[in-house]
C-alpha cells in the first residue's frame, strides 16, 4: 500500500462529480482531479466503483430496439483481434510521492520536474495541459501565507497534496478537497508548518477583487 | 445529439422487480435467469482468457455489442463510428480477458468502463487520467466469496434501479446514457439545475439504502 496514502481524508468528492467521471461527461481537468483524489482515497474509490456498477446495470438492461450491429460485424471484430496485440497489465503505481501517478503523468515526472511560475505574494503555480473546457494547475502557497482574495465563477475544486490550508469551510490536509461553487468568496490560508501544494481545477477563470490582481490575472491565467 | 436517451428505454420494466429478477432472457438458444446470466458471462470471459473460446465470445458479443453501440450513439457518435467503436470495445474485452476481476466488477460493469473510456478517447478526444491501481499482495488468489458478494450486490442494485421513481431513474439514465453534464441536462429538460441535482442525489441515496 502506498505509504503516502492518507487514511484520514475528511473532505471528499461529491456523488455528482464521481458520477460524471463514471459516465465520462466531465472536462479533462475534473477527471484529473477525480483520478488524483481516488488514488489517495479509498472511500471515493469505492463510491466510484458503485457509480460504475450503476453504469453496468444500465448498459446490461439497455433496450436496443433500433440498434443492431452490421451483418459482418463479428467477423470484422475477430479480424481486429487477430491484427492487434494482447494488452498487458497497466503499470503499477510509482514509488510514494507527493504527486499521485495521474498527476506525474501530466507533469512528465515527479515534484522536482514541476515548472513553477511566481504569481505574486510568494504564491507559485504551474498550469497543466488539459482540454479547454476547464483548467488544472498546481499551486504552491508558502507556509502561513494567504492566497489572493478571490471569488469564483462556476465550480472550483482544490485538493491538498502537501501541507494544509484553512478557510471558511474548514481545515484541509493531504487528500482533502475543498469544493467552491459560484459566488463564494474565500481566502485560504496555508498552515504554518509547511509550504502547501495543491491541485486546483476550475471550469471558469477565477476573478480577483483587487485591481492589481485583476490586471495580473489576464497575464498569468490564475 | 440523438433522440433523448430516456425515450429509448423501456418504462414498463419498473412495474415489478420480482418479475425483473426472474425475467428470462434469451442467450443464443438457451434461456437463463438474470443471476445465472451474470455467472455465465463470467465463465465466458474466463473461457476467452483460457481457451480463446470464440463461441463464448460470440455469446457475449450478441448481448453486449449492440448495447455498447447504442450507448455510443446516445453519446453523440454517428452510426458508423458507433459500430466501429463497439467492435473495438469488444476486441479490447478479448485482449483484456486476463485482467477481468469478478470480485471487483460484473462483466457488464467492466464492459461499461471499457466503452466509457473509448467514448472519451474517440468522441471527446481528451486524455484520460486514471486513478493509481491498488497494489495487491503477492498472491492474487481470487476469493470466490468476494466474487459471490459482488455479483449479489449487482443483483440488488439492478432491482433497486427498477424500483426507482420514474423521474429519478430517467435522470440517472440521462446522466450515463447521454453526453450531457448535469447543467446541460437542466437546459435540455427545462428543469432547474437544483431539481436535477436533488433528484439524482435522492436516487443515489435510495440505491445506497437498498444496498445496506
Amino acid at each position: 500500500m502506498n505509504k503516502m496514502m492518507s487514511t484520514d481524508i475528511k473532505h471528499h468528492l461529491t456523488d455528482e462529480i464521481l458520477m460524471g467521471y463514471s459516465a465520462g461527461t466531465l472536462p479533462e481537468a475534473f477527471n484529473l482531479m477525480v483520478a488524483t483524489h481516488v488514488s489517495l482515497c479509498d472511500a471515493c474509490r469505492a463510491q466510484l466503483a458503485a457509480c460504475d456498477a450503476v453504469g453496468g446495470v444500465l448498459l446490461d438492461e439497455h433496450d436496443i430496439p433500433n440498434t443492431q450491429m452490421q451483418p459482418d460485424s463479428f467477423a470484422a471484430t475477430m479480424a481486429i483481434i487477430e491484427q492487434s496485440a494482447p494488452i498487458t497489465k497497466t503499470p503499477a503505481a510509482k514509488k510514494p510521492s507527493v504527486l499521485p501517478t495521474p498527476l506525474q503523468d501530466y507533469i512528465g515526472g515527479d515534484l522536482s520536474e514541476v515548472k513553477w511560475r511566481p504569481i505574486g505574494m510568494g504564491v507559485k503555480q504551474a498550469i497543466l495541459p488539459t482540454s479547454k473546457q476547464a483548467s488544472a494547475r498546481l499551486l504552491m502557497i508558502p507556509a502561513g501565507a494567504a492566497m489572493p482574495d478571490h471569488g469564483h465563477h462556476g465550480l472550483e475544486m482544490t485538493m491538498v497534496l502537501q501541507g494544509a490550508f484553512q478557510d471558511d469551510d474548514g481545515y484541509f490536509a493531504r487528500g482533502d478537497v475543498d469544493i467552491a461553487d459560484s459566488d463564494l468568496e474565500h481566502t485560504p490560508m496555508a498552515d504554518i508548518h509547511e509550504d502547501c501544494i495543491c491541485l486546483a481545477v476550475s471550469d471558469a477563470p477565477l476573478r480577483f477583487k483587487g485591481i492589481l490582481p485583476r490586471i495580473m490575472q489576464s497575464f498569468i491565467r490564475i | 445529439m440523438s433522440a433523448s436517451s430516456h425515450n429509448v428505454l423501456p418504462r414498463e420494466r419498473s412495474v415489478n422487480f420480482q418479475t425483473a429478477a426472474t425475467r428470462l432472457v434469451a442467450v443464443g438458444s438457451k434461456r437463463v435467469t438474470d443471476e445465472n446470466k451474470r455467472n455465465l458471462w463470467i465463465s465466458h470471459v474466463h473461457r476467452i482468457r483460457d481457451d480463446s473460446d470464440k463461441a463464448a465470445f460470440a455469446d457475449l458479443y450478441a448481448h453486449f455489442a449492440p448495447r455498447v453501440k447504442g450507448f455510443l450513439i446516445n453519446s453523440g457518435a454517428d452510426g458508423s463510428m458507433a459500430e466501429e467503436c463497439a467492435q473495438e470495445v469488444m476486441a479490447t474485452l478479448w485482449h483484456k480477458a486476463h485482467l477481468f476481476d469478478p470480485s471487483r466488477a460484473s462483466v457488464a460493469t467492466w464492459i461499461f468502463t471499457i466503452a466509457r473510456n473509448r467514448k472519451i478517447d474517440i468522441l471527446r478526444k481528451q486524455r484520460r487520467p486514471e486513478p493509481e491501481d491498488l497494489t495487491w499482495g503477492p498472491e492474487e488468489e481470487l476469493d470466490q466469496t468476494d466474487v459471490l458478494a459482488l455479483q449479489q450486490e449487482t443483483e440488488i442494485l439492478s432491482k433497486a434501479l427498477t424500483t426507482l421513481p420514474a423521474a429519478q431513474r430517467e435522470l440517472i439514465e440521462q446522466a450515463y446514457f447521454g453526453d450531457l453534464s448535469h447543467s446541460e441536462i437542466a437546459k435540455k429538460t427545462g428543469l432547474p439545475l437544483g431539481t436535477i441535482k436533488s433528484r439524482i442525489r435522492l436516487a443515489l441515496e435510495r440505491l445506497r439504502q437498498t444496498m445496506k
